[in-house]
């Protein structure tokens, strides 16, 4: 019965390709959601994980959060770095780690940061050693991969943060040397070179004899009064206990230079913002999906009655009322399965093709071949539609008479 | 093996198509059922077939009332309108009827009939791609693919030429023969008297010869 289902489908190719194409569609859109909306809360879960709070100029907390922890957006501005001694100083606060931002290699950012980077974000060298004097610099796995820089070789970095900004404005006069190479984490390090929150300051003409913490200045290495103070961009917070939920935060808002911005809040934002596109999304994929069956199930109506004749003979030949009654259950079934397995390759490959397009989307982490559960139960949805849209098609064959129908033979 | 037809009549819409039939046909005889357009051969051909039941009178193969697993078992019929599978191909057609009939195929049947017929270069010929006169051949090879006892046939001729027809007419006979089935053409084409000895007239529902 199954090979008599196929040989139907392939007789009518047109419309067999058409409920597929509506029914792969579908299927394509609720799988690109269901990856992108998993492998985003992943990767943001991932990135955010270990770091309570950040600490940045005023502006957007959405923006401070998306520069310093996922880096990809542009910083609020800079932030004394008294400011580091002012959060350290609460007793809740378990690690404070700095974070320097300004310049780009390839478009990779240079971080400038301490050893407590390394501890928050757990990584781990695969080749070389941490840096530890100033113009000294490790590499994300990723960007090792994509510059094929190694330990030893020198690059200079570029103002700004992008690929595209600066490019123009290289730093030729400050050099790093790379010193290490990180093993690959799968997060947001992967893309960063990180160096000491020194080497940023140098290599932008920055004295560095601030001591941090000091609340004073040093203003012998000042040269006039547009001389450049040492700055921070942000700082990654990890509270020791719960109580400094309840402080941190409030005291950092106090300061008139400082936000607070709490990453589970802000991603929770962040993915309510998204989550209420995909839904709208996903209301239109199943709507499509819908469509598909409705579609299915006219032309399966026109085929029961054309085919009456056919399903006569079987039955005369010696097919039971279950066979006839599969044989058009199976014609809508195989439909939508084939229409939801193209659909699901097609998803895969859409992401497969952008993340080889976009180098980016790479970068972030995306994943082309990665098959989720939920993915199971939206082919199972689909291939469900097509049976119910067959159902009354092939009820109605299953209650044909062929000996009335055969009668005139 | 033994098909009766004992008094059978039957009416459709309060019209008497069939009055008081009763024949008898043997295994290996062959038989042509004679009649013009509405004489009622059509309607005593589903009757022998078990497709249609008489209001009065019965039916038997061999004292047993004609039921599906009967027909299944031991009919090959030949529709008029010849009723192929267009989606499958000429060889399909066969093999799902002997599936159908006994769960398995018999390729060496199928492959002798289809050499027997004339049409093995269009096994993988689909239905609309036959020529009428090889659907024609193809629907009787389907019939004698399941081994029938008894093979009935509708009108076989009804959409061939005179030269055709005789063919085809000769070719029920031999292979019913071959087979060791009875044969029963169901037909309004006199020129078919000369290739089967027994003629069953009918007129108006009633056997007149």
């Amino acid at each position: 019965m199954i090979s008599l289902a196929l040989a139907y489908l392939r007789d009518r190719p047109l419309t067999s390709l058409l409920n597929m194409v509506l029914l792969g569609i579908a299927v394509a859109m609720l799988v690109l959601l269901l990856q992108l909306g998993t492998q985003a809360n992943t990767r943001l879960a991932r990135d955010t994980a270990g770091i309570d709070l950040v600490v940045g100029a005023k502006g957007s907390p959405l923006q401070l959060i998306l520069s310093s922890v996922l880096h990809v957006d542009q910083p609020t501005g800079n932030i004394p770095i008294q400011a580091r001694a002012l959060v350290e100083r609460d007793p809740a606060v378990a690690r404070v780690v700095p974070l320097a931002l300004g310049d780009n290699f390839r478009g990779y950012r240079i971080v400038g940061t301490d050893a407590g980077f390394a501890q928050l974000y757990r990584t781990r060298l695969a080749e070389g050693r941490a840096f530890a004097a100033p113009m000294e610099a490790v590499l994300g796995a990723e960007v090792a991969r994509a510059t094929g820089a190694r330990p030893g070789q020198k690059f200079t970095g570029s103002h700004g943060l992008g690929s595209e900004d600066g490019q123009d404005q290289g730093h030729d006069h400050a050099p790093f040397v790379t010193v290490g190479i990180m093993a690959p984490t799968g997060g947001v390090a992967d893309r960063l070179i990180l160096t000491s929150v020194e080497s940023v300051w140098q290599v932008h003409g920055i004295e560095a004899n601030h001591e941090e913490g000091a609340g004073e200045h040093d203003h012998e290495h000042e040269t006039g009064p547009d001389a450049l103070e040492p700055e921070l961009t942000a700082l990654l917070v990890t509270y020791g206990n719960a109580a400094g939920a309840l402080r941190v935060p409030a005291m950092v808002n106090r300061q008139s230079a400082l936000q607070a911005a709490v990453p589970a809040t802000e991603m929770a934002r962040l993915l309510d913002l998204a989550g209420a596109s995909f839904d709208a999304i996903r209301v239109f994929g199943w709507l499509l999906a819908a469509m598909g069956g409705l579609a299915i199930f006219v032309a399966l109506v026109g085929i029961a009655r054309a085919r009456e004749g056919d399903l006569a003979l079987l039955r005369v030949m010696g097919a039971t009322r279950g066979q006839v009654f599969g044989t058009v259950m199976l014609e809508g079934m195989l439909t939508a399965l084939a229409g939801a397995v193209t659909g699901w390759i097609a998803a895969h490959g859409l992401i497969m093709a952008a993340r080889q397009t976009y180098p980016t989307l790479a970068e972030l982490g995306l994943v082309p071949w990665q098959p989720l559960p939920a993915e199971l139960a939206v082919l199972a949805g689909v291939v469900g539609i097509g049976a119910l849209a067959a159902l009354l098609p092939a009820l109605t064959v299953y209650r044909l008479d062929p000996a009335q129908i055969l009668a005139r033979i | 093996m033994m098909l009766t037809v004992r008094n059978l009549s039957k009416a459709y819409a309060g019209r008497q198509v069939l009055l008081d039939i009763s024949l008898t046909l043997r295994s290996g005889e062959k038989m042509l059922l004679l009649g013009p357009s509405g004489s009622g051969k059509s309607t005593l051909l589903a009757c022998l077939c078990g497709l249609a039941q008489p209001d009065t009178g019965k039916v038997t193969l061999d004292d047993a009332p004609i039921n599906d697993a009967i027909r299944r078992r031991h009919f090959g019929i030949v529709f008029q309108t010849l009723r192929l599978v267009s989606a499958l191909s000429l060889s399909a057609n066969l093999v799902l009827a002997q599936k159908l009939q006994t769960g398995r195929s018999d390729p060496a049947l199928i492959a002798h009939l289809l050499e027997r017929l004339g049409i093995a270069g269009r096994a993988n010929a689909r239905p609309h791609q036959l020529s009428q006169g090889e659907a024609q051949r193809a629907a009787i090879a389907r019939a004698l693919a399941v081994r029938p006892a008894i093979l009935v046939a509708d009108e076989p001729t009804s959409a061939l030429d005179q030269t055709n027809a005789a063919i085809v007419a000769r070719l029920l006979a031999d292979l019913a023969d071959e087979a060791g089935a009875a044969l029963i053409i169901a037909t309004h084409d006199e020129r078919l008297r000369p290739h089967v000895p027994r003629t069953l007239t009918l007129a108006e529902g009633r056997i007149a010869a």
